[in-house]
């Protein structure tokens, strides 16, 4: 029963990186709520993560699910200085923008133009890509992350001082470093278990 | 060299970080994310259910993750991670094979068609060859052929390439459990690189 490819309903594919609110329809069975054990709910680290399948999906393996969700937590909202919160989500949305996860990067845009109040620079990323001029400090960490976003990596020493002329100190420059590399790591999970929808009251 | 025990942070030994260093004290303002990195990293090399994935497989989609994206010490690591997992020589010899015959430049892939299409950028899809093929067994050439898409062109994921990996003997869990460890080490080789550009210790 598990084992098959799951066939998501009728749904619009998003063609174009949006900050609208997307659904996102697994190709694998997540677990069922009632077949989840405590061990299951407790990795979803937040109860109402039980409605998302998404991580009712990831669940599957507890352990790393779990872990994964609190490495996530204290990259992006531990408020402890360094980079701010909105820079931080700059950085998982142009880290999502050039790997191509039209998912990971709604979600990160609007928190990034919420944080940020700069609704419009955010939308010329998602338009024009991570190319857009958004003023030299955003350009730098647009850059830094997608630099780290290669595979080979192509991060390097210039990059760390671009960051550094534009304002950002070491432990910033970590949280660039970490909200980049953590972002590599959402977006193959989303992009490949599963496609982006239209919410159906979008 | 043999592998640091499990306890031992394995950013923390990758980067050879001494504490009282600048690593050290960047890394100790966000504790929860040093942690929790290194729990996921128990959770997908050492976890204390294996489920149906063995250590052997974990280590050998390791050590081919690291390969692509061909940071020595990291590839250290993991091979020796595959030896220490009683790999033969000829199924480490296939993984270095598999690596010299699937390196790429990353991210590439394909949009769903629309205005997004004129960002396309073309790039090779991974098949493993014949002759590593028999020593690494069907399910883990389908792996590594999906592991391939995973690092280099995750947004050309599809239910299809799924399907590949049920047929090749994974479940639902352990695809889950595949997935997660590919997506983890694209996040854990991101901030040892990173990191590692940051201390200047290039």
């Amino acid at each position: 029963m598990t084992d098959t490819i799951l066939v998501p309903p009728r749904h619009t594919a998003p063609v174009r990186f949006t900050r609208a609110q997307l659904e996102w329809l697994p190709w694998l069975e997540p677990l069922a709520v009632d077949e989840m054990t405590e061990h299951h709910r407790a990795s979803l680290v937040d109860a109402a993560r039980l409605r998302s399948p998404y991580f009712r999906l990831l669940a599957r393996d507890p352990d790393a699910l779990e872990a994964r969700t609190r490495t996530d937590k204290d990259i992006f909202y531990n408020p402890d200085a360094g980079l701010p919160r909105a820079e931080r989500e700059l950085a998982a949305a142009a880290t999502s923008r050039s790997n191509g996860c039209i998912y990971c990067a709604s979600v990160h845009s609007r928190h990034a133009a919420t944080y940020s109040k700069r609704e419009a620079d955010v939308q010329r990323l998602l338009d024009d890509g991570v190319g857009a001029d958004l003023g030299e400090r955003w350009n730098a960490i647009v850059a830094a992350s997608v630099a780290l976003t290669a595979t080979p990596i192509a991060f390097g020493p210039e990059h760390v001082d671009r960051l550094r002329r534009a304002g950002l100190d070491e432990l910033a420059i970590s949280d660039v470093i970490h909200a980049a590399a953590f972002f590599n790591w959402a977006n193959r999970l989303m992009l490949s278990l599963g496609e982006p929808a239209a919410s159906a009251e979008a | 060299m043999t592998m640091p025990a499990t306890d031992v942070d394995v950013i923390d030994a990758l980067l050879g970080i001494a504490p009282g260093s600048l690593l050290d004290a960047i890394r100790a303002r966000r504790p929860e994310a040093r942690t929790q990195a290194q729990a996921t990293y128990r959770a997908l090399f050492a976890p204390d259910v294996p489920g149906n994935v063995t250590t052997q497989e974990r280590f050998a989609v390791g050590a081919f993750v690291a390969g692509l994206h061909g940071d020595a010490a990291i590839v250290a690591f993991y091979s020796n991670g595959l030896g220490a997992s009683g790999a033969s020589v000829k199924l480490r010899e296939a993984v270095d094979a598999a690596v010299a015959s699937a390196t790429a430049h990353g991210p590439y892939g394909h949009y769903p068609a629309g205005p997004l299409s004129r960002e396309d950028v073309a790039g090779p899809a991974f098949r493993v060859r014949p002759e590593p093929r028999s020593a690494l067994g069907p399910r883990l050439a389908a792996a590594f052929e999906h592991v391939h898409m995973l690092v280099f062109h995750p947004r050309d994921a599809t239910p299809d390439a799924l399907k590949s990996l049920l047929d090749g003997g994974w479940s639902t869990t352990d695809v889950v459990t595949l997935s997660q460890i590919v997506a983890f080490l694209s996040f854990q080789i991101r901030v040892v690189v990173g990191l590692r550009t940051l201390a200047g210790n290039v």
